[in-house]
This record gives C-alpha cells, sequence and structure tokens, in this order.
C-alpha cells in the first residue's frame, strides 16, 4: 500500500457520500491491474500449452513449468497485493520471503530425500 | 499554535488513524507467512505420495483438462475484480469497492461449486480419499485450499456489509484490504497447485 493511500483514507474518505476521489493520483485506469491480469492468462495458457504438447524432454518442460509459476506468483505479489509498495521498513516482504524459503526448503527436501528411498528399503 | 490544538481536538479518542492499522496489515502477512508453510508441508506430502495409487487411479486417469483450466480462470479473474476493489477503495469510491467485492464472491462461489462437483464426480468413480495414499494427500492439499477459499467468502461478505453500514474510513479499510491480500495469497496458493497438482499430473 502506498504512502499516499494510508494518509488520504486517515484524512476521511467517505467515498460513500461524496463519491469524490480521495486524490487525483489514483484515479485513472488501473492499468497495472490489467497487465497482471493479462499476464496470468497468458502465462496459464502456455503452462497449459507446454504440458499438453511438449516439444522436448519431460524433465525440461517441468522445469519451465516452475519458472512460469513463479512468473505468476510475482504477478500477484507485485500488481495485485503491491508487495513493494508500503511506508517504512519491509518487514511484510521479509516474512512472505521466509515462508516461501520455509515452502522451497520442506518441499524440495522431502523430494530428495524420498530419492533414497530404494536404498534404505 | 490554535491550528495544533484545533487539529487534536478535532481527534476522536476511540477512532485511531490509518498508521496504527497499518500494523494489523503487517500481521496479516506474519498470518499469509505461516499459512503459506501450512500448504508446504502439504504440497510436500503430495510429492512424496503422488505415486502410491495402490493399483487404483492415477492422476492422469483421473484430471480433466477443461474443469481445472475453469476453475483457474474463476480464480485467476476473481483475483483480478478484488485488484479492481483495490482500486476503487484506493479511488474513495465506496459503492464500486462495494460492487467488486460482489462480482469476486459470486466467482469464488462458481469456483468453490465447480470444486465440489469435481469431488463428487471423482468420489463415484471410486477415486475417495481412502483409496489411495495420492488420493489421500489430493484431498487433504486440494480441499484445504478450496476450505481456505469458502473461507474468504464468508470473509468478503462481512467485509462487504461492514462497508454498506460504515463506508470508508480507517478500519474498514485495513479490514478490506487484509481480506483482499488473503484472497490474492489463495490465487498464489492455486497457481503451485495448478501447476505441481494438475498439469504435471496430465503430464503423467
Amino acid at each position: 500500500m502506498g504512502d499516499d493511500f494510508y494518509s488520504r483514507v486517515s484524512d476521511g474518505g467517505d467515498g460513500m457520500k461524496t463519491k469524490e476521489p480521495l486524490s487525483g493520483k489514483y484515479t485513472g485506469f488501473p492499468w497495472g491491474h490489467v497487465i497482471g491480469y493479462m499476464g496470468s492468462i497468458l502465462l496459464t495458457l502456455v503452462a497449459l500449452w507446454l504440458a499438453v504438447n511438449p516439444p522436448f524432454s519431460q524433465g525440461g518442460i517441468i522445469t519451465i513449468l516452475l519458472v512460469l509459476a513463479v512468473l505468476q506468483i510475482l504477478i500477484q505479489l507485485i500488481f495485485f497485493m503491491h508487495i513493494t509498495e508500503s511506508r517504512g521498513p519491509a518487514f511484510h516482504t521479509l516474512a512472505i520471503v521466509l515462508g516461501f524459503l520455509f515452502t522451497f526448503a520442506v518441499v524440495a527436501g522431502s523430494i530428495w530425500i524420498m530419492t533414497f528411498n530404494s536404498q534404505v528399503q | 499554535m490554535e491550528a495544533t490544538e484545533k487539529t487534536i481536538s478535532d481527534q476522536k479518542p476511540q477512532e485511531h488513524g490509518m498508521e496504527e492499522e497499518e500494523k494489523y496489515v503487517l500481521g496479516f502477512w506474519l498470518f499469509l507467512a505461516s499459512d503459506l508453510v501450512l500448504f508446504a508441508s502439504l504440497f510436500a506430502t503430495y510429492l512424496v505420495l503422488r505415486t502410491h495409487t495402490d493399483g487404483g487411479p492415477t492422476e492422469a486417469q483421473l484430471f480433466e483438462i477443461p474443469v481445472f483450466m475453469l476453475e483457474t480462470f474463476l480464480l485467476l479473474t476473481s483475483s483480478y475484480t478484488c485488484g479492481l476493489a483495490m482500486h476503487a477503495l484506493k479511488n474513495g469510491h465506496a459503492r464500486r469497492l462495494i460492487g467488486w467485492i460482489a462480482v469476486t464472491v459470486l466467482l469464488g462461489l462458481a469456483f468453490v461449486g465447480i470444486e465440489i462437483n469435481e469431488f463428487i464426480t471423482y468420489s463415484s468413480e471410486g477415486a475417495t480419499m481412502q483409496r489411495s495414499a495420492f488420493l489421500s494427500a489430493f484431498y487433504a492439499l486440494v480441499g484445504t485450499h478450496g476450505l481456505h477459499v469458502s473461507l474468504g467468502i464468508v470473509w468478503l461478505i462481512s467485509v462487504a456489509i461492514q462497508l454498506m453500514r460504515k463506508s470508508i474510513q480507517p478500519t474498514t479499510a485495513r479490514k478490506f484490504i487484509n481480506a483482499g491480500l488473503y484472497w490474492h495469497f489463495l490465487d498464489v496458493v492455486w497457481v503451485m497447485i495448478f501447476t505441481v497438482v494438475y498439469l504435471m499430473g496430465v503430464m503423467g
């Protein structure tokens, strides 16, 4: 959330009665959201096409699908959750990055450890 | 000096400003990070067990591309309309804000309806949660996400009711910001389910 947004709501954002924008800055067309939406639809269709008609080996496709998923997540975080806009230190970014790090460690670690399954049985 | 006194006396003691509300938003990000770890454990379980079908139905036999693509587009679109609601909030348009929340809720309901129908279809084909380790992990992961979406719908409706009664003020704005963040977060989790469960599933 941007600076101006919070300060403008504090100024009294009684939009229901006045129907006036709190400031002229955000009155424009929501380009960020439209770009984010188009991008996410495009990435979804590319991912589906790659999964249905794999042009090369499966290992390579899975890597590309994971890269596309990361791009999708970045679109959500940047265009919709506005993670880059904050007043003061970005503690929320630190928290969510740590969450993703834990996710990667738990998921990748589980897959890795299971590759030794045949050796211990 | 006079101006300063006026400003202080104008403030109502029981209401706090947006700066105070921001702490709740930071707290909510901390919740999202820990909720992500919950999904991490479910994803790890699924990826370990996905091949353990016990002679029962496999991913490729079960998943239908039109169904999960429709679910994906419904959720992506609802995330976009939730973003438009945020845009309306930034502009102070309370009516548009409530309108976009309503659209988001309807898309969310459609998503949950199709997912429930998907689960019923699988179960009628014999692919119940008890059938194999793969199916247990599948229902646990996708079902937990579906439960989150259902909770998000209830939350968005309650925020919309508050907005109708109290319009946009620091407290209601913060409540919508958190509910909106939750909704986008559910789309983040769905992107991972779409890729890891469905796309890799139909690839075989």
